[in-house]
């Protein structure tokens, strides 16, 4: 693992085509840092969004999400 | 680094699917089946069963597991889902089988199935996720289904003393002996998702180490059928039905079982099945007997009689003699005293069908079975009659008819139970389809009471003679 990675923040990467728009994710952060898209996507489902910081890495958010693929956790 | 992102026992696109989304599944937003396939999914990874998984899908939303799930799968008929991962798993018992059902599948039409693969302690994972409705079919009331809860068949609500009451499988299965792991468990808030994490992963380690049946039930979400956005689904689960469904471990005595319910299959060998049913413990004739015409027997009479065995005998000196044969009883529920017929087929042509509606054999044994058969016999067809027991006489200008007091024959050879046997002579000397020797030989070889083979051949005998030298 390089430097660089080490000392990386966590992030979520949400796929905003594979969401339903469940709110699940939102309900379980701990820290609030997803949120609900104004705009639909292309299944008509306004998608979750990380807002691009605070996230801890917990992965409680991938384990809320009903969806295989829709969420990403890294925590370097 | 720790990464969570979809397991690879997961299919990487989810090609089986309709439709133009191959990436996500068919489930409406905020369903539970989801996170409990994404566990599974994990569990599988991190255990490195993908390979020797079965997952048996049910009737029901997750009757497409096999959409999803890169292992072996097999969707089965409603309910029964336990009976199939029984068969798969006892033919292949290190293969890991998952019944995967919902409550409809599990706790209705295969509640059966449920207990007594339960009770056998199949060495299997069954995940019962539990939402209390009937989704796929548009939220009708389960057997699971919440006091008070309103689906599409209980508009006004369950009511107990109309309904019934939620049944609480976890309890229910947690009585049974055999049964080595039951939890509950529920998709709610963060920390019961890792509790029913931990649950699934523990009953797929049971079965992996051959710890016997282990049940997890799944207090689940439906928000389309409930009618509710998915957040208060998840209230209302926590909230509503684990008061009705308390979580908890119910029963955990597979900690002390390992390897103590593996079962292993021998390979399959044909010859062992004929030594199992005594078929084939007899050489055949060098040559197939030749017919002048097939064989369509009936025999008839009271339950007791052996009826039943001498349609057997029959068969059994055509296989012997290498002629296609076939068998098939028909009989009352009762061992004795009821009525019973059998109908059997020898022909040197592969035979049809079973079933004999037209005889050119029968063989009545009491006075109802002539009234009820007779007509049926071909024109010029042979009938032998147990003169001694039927009292009317048939039709003898269109049949050839012999009649012969078997009965009375029998109790002279020794016991009235023999009957049959001298029925057996007779029409051996009346078709003259077979050697008295080569039935001779045939019933040496099948009776199964060997004390009594002489006493077999006797009366053998003695309905040949009657027939040939009147008596």
């Amino acid at each position: 693992m390089s430097e660089t990675l080490q000392k990386a923040d966590p992030f979520i990467e949400i796929d905003g085509e594979l969401c339903k728009g469940c709110k699940l994710c939102i309900d379980v952060c701990p820290k609030t840092v997803i949120s609900i898209s104004d705009k639909l996507n292309g299944s008509s489902y306004h998608p979750a969004y990380y807002l691009g910081h605070d996230c801890t890495g917990c992965g409680l958010c991938f384990y809320a999400c009903p969806e295989p693929a829709a969420i990403r956790v890294v925590k370097p | 680094m720790k990464v969570f992102e979809k397991p690879t026992s997961f299919y990487p696109r989810f090609e089986r699917k309709g439709g133009p989304h191959k990436e996500t599944t068919h489930y409406c937003p905020g369903c539970g089946h989801g996170n409990v396939h994404k566990m599974i999914a994990e569990a599988m990874d991190d255990l490195g069963i993908r390979e020797r998984t079965v997952f048996v899908s049910p009737v029901g939303c997750s009757v497409f597991g096999y959409y999803y799930f890169d292992c072996g799968n097999i969707q089965a008929a409603h309910g029964r889902a336990p009976a199939v991962a029984t068969g798969i798993k006892r033919a292949n018992p290190d293969s890991i089988v998952i019944s995967y059902q919902g409550d409809g599948d599990l706790a209705a039409i295969g509640t059966a199935e449920t207990l007594h693969a339960a009770n056998r302690g199949e060495n299997i994972t069954v995940f019962f996720v539990n939402n209390a409705i009937y989704g796929m079919t548009g939220g009708q009331m389960a057997p699971t289904t919440m006091i008070g809860q309103k689906t599409a068949t209980t508009p006004r609500g369950r009511i107990e003393t109309e309904h019934g009451n939620p049944i609480r499988m976890a309890e229910i299965i947690s009585t049974l002996p055999a049964a080595g792991y039951v939890e509950r468990v529920a998709i709610g808030t963060s920390k019961h998702i890792m509790k029913a994490r931990k649950a699934i992963r523990k009953a797929l380690t049971n079965q992996v180490e051959n710890r016997g049946y282990s049940f997890v039930e799944i207090l689940s979400v439906c928000p389309t059928g409930w009618k509710m956005d998915s957040p208060d689904a998840r209230d209302w689960l926590l909230n509503e039905m684990t008061q009705v469904f308390p979580l908890g471990v119910y029963k955990d005595d597979a900690g002390e079982r390992e390897n103590e319910w593996y079962r292993p299959v021998e390979p399959f060998v044909p010859e062992k099945v004929d030594a199992y049913f005594s078929a084939g413990n007899f050489e055949e004739a060098d040559e197939p007997i030749k017919l002048d015409k097939s064989l369509q027997c009936k025999f008839a009479g009271f339950g007791g009689q052996g009826i039943l065995t001498l349609g057997l005998f029959m068969a059994q000196v055509g296989m012997r003699g290498k002629l296609h044969a076939s068998w098939i009883p028909s009989y009352g529920p009762e061992m004795r005293g009821g009525t019973a017929n059998c109908s059997v087929n020898l022909s040197e042509a592969r035979i049809g069908t079973p079933l004999v509606d037209r005889p050119n054999v029968l063989v009545v044994m009491n006075q109802p079975s002539l009234e009820a058969f007779e007509k049926d016999v071909v024109d010029g067809g042979t009938i032998l009659i147990d003169s001694g027991i039927v009292e009317s006489k048939p039709d003898g200008d269109r049949l050839n008819c012999i009649l012969i007091p078997a009965t009375k024959i029998a109790d002279e050879v020794g016991t009235p139970k023999v009957a049959n046997v001298v029925m057996l002579g007779a029409l051996c000397a009346a078709t003259g389809a077979f050697e008295l020797d080569f039935v001779e030989e045939t019933l040496r070889a099948v009776v199964k009471k060997r004390n009594l083979v002489d006493m077999n051949i006797t009366a053998l005998k003695r309905g040949y003679d009657f027939v040939r030298n009147g008596g």
